[in-house]
């Protein structure tokens, strides 16, 4: 069995993006999944800060620091694109106008519940940003995950331990070894990495799964 | 004549009382009105409410703020960034305040303030920590949170041009909380790069309209 890499995970997410989709692509790992569009697939990229058809990075130098992207580094604008107030661009979240948004997770339940903003440790810093506003307004939010913590730890838990993020929103998770939906009947594997037995994912996550 | 043009950033920033809540507007940097934060840290006022995304990026513009303590609170939704060491530092020694709201409540609390919107009803953020002790309602076979506005004494703000009648257009992303806090605060004072003389700006593309604004100033690009 081999775990796929990072831009193996944002190739997978990105296969299931469709042509004319509205996406919002969280900080971290699910940027990436942007490099991986195909080429001709016209994807609206959202980001929080209030632009819509977002482009790739700019050259090196060409940076425009009035024109960034959620996660604050500098992006381009491509033809059409848009940009508005961040009350517009939450409501764009909150009233259901983003077909997907991927996000990363510390833990998601069997249930969909997603924990990704807070390790609940006391003294941390708290930063919530704009991820419970994405996490339930989405009409599809996705998550892409690592499957196991470093201690190799299931991040799929019957319960999250963190403080939550949003409540059963979660439809669908991508991680290095399997792809997996939350249903109202459990866990569904999709697809996995080669040389992996669903009784081996089954061992590794802790948690019920059956084969979709 | 209504003139809100003033001739300098100290004049801009007149007046503004001990206890004030200050919304700042900005995403990190994008919109981040600096030179308005240096003229509010000289004019000197204290035990403020700051209202802005983010708590200070390195050691200028918010940060410096922050740093002179006289920020009693802040409002923020992600305080905690690589280089947000000085708001860091306050917090964990108990000198500053912090109210950490999602960044949708900010961004519909803001523009609710500048609405007359007495309170209202979100899903966003149910069930989670930042929910804990707020009342909550299932409308439509969904379970919501009820939010209230957040209204300001003073918003500084950042745009790209402004007319004497406070007409305002922005440069992309700096956009992000200017229109919206304009809207919120009794005070609002804008700092744009271009004066133009009235009726040069395209009246279809007038972002915020000039009746939410009390002080224009022009400061260097």
């Amino acid at each position: 069995m081999k775990k796929l890499d990072r831009n193996q995970m944002a190739a997978r997410v990105a296969r299931d993006i469709p042509e004319g989709a509205v996406v919002n692509l969280g900080i971290g790992l699910p940027t990436l999944v942007a490099n991986h569009l195909p080429k001709g697939r016209e994807v609206l990229l959202h980001s929080e800060n209030g632009v819509l058809g977002m482009g790739p990075a700019p050259a090196a130098g060409q940076e425009d620091w009035d024109l960034i992207n959620a996660g604050k580094q500098a992006v381009t604008l491509l033809p059409g694109g848009s940009f508005f107030h961040h009350a517009d661009s939450f409501a764009m979240m909150r009233g259901g106008h983003l077909d997907f948004c991927v996000l990363g997770a510390f833990q998601v339940s069997v249930k969909g519940d997603l924990a990704n903003w807070h390790t609940g440790a006391p003294d941390a810093i708290p930063a919530v940003g704009g991820a419970m506003d994405l996490a339930i307004g989405a009409k599809k939010t996705f998550v892409m995950m690592e499957h196991l913590t470093k201690g190799g730890e299931s991040k799929i838990v019957p319960a999250c331990t963190y403080p939550l993020t949003g409540v059963g929103c979660v439809s669908r998770i991508y991680t290095d070894l399997a792809t997996i939906d939350i249903t109202p009947q459990g866990l569904r594997v999709v697809d996995m990495v080669e040389g992996l037995s669903l009784e081996e994912l089954v061992r590794l996550s802790g948690v019920p799964m059956q084969q979709a | 004549m209504i003139d809100k043009i003033v001739p300098s950033v100290e004049t801009a920033l007149a007046g503004i009382a001990d206890g004030a809540t200050v919304m700042i507007g900005g995403f990190g940097g994008a919109g981040q009105p600096a030179e308005l934060i240096d003229a509010l840290i000289e004019q000197g006022a204290r035990d403020l409410v700051v209202v802005n995304n983010n708590a200070g990026n390195g050691e200028t513009g918010l940060a410096a703020l922050l740093k002179t303590g006289r920020v009693r609170k802040i409002i923020c939704s992600f305080p905690r960034q690589a280089d947000s060491q000085i708001f860091d530092g306050l917090y964990r020694a108990g000198k500053i305040e912090l109210e950490l709201v999602p960044q949708g409540n900010l961004a519909e609390r803001i523009r609710a303030a500048g609405a007359g919107i007495g309170a209202f009803f979100t899903p966003t953020g149910y069930g989670t920590p930042l929910a804990d002790g707020k009342e909550t309602r299932n409308i439509d076979g969904r379970m919501q949170v009820l939010e209230y506005p957040i209204h300001a004494d003073v918003a500084l703000i950042k745009a790209e041009r402004g007319d004497r009648w406070g007409n305002l257009t922005y440069r992309m992303t700096a956009r992000n909380f200017g229109p919206i806090m304009a809207a919120a605060a009794k005070l609002t004072i804008a700092s744009v790069h271009e004066i133009v003389p009235l009726g040069e700006m395209d009246p279809e593309a007038v972002v915020t309209p000039g009746l939410y604004v009390q002080r224009v100033v022009k400061v260097p690009r």
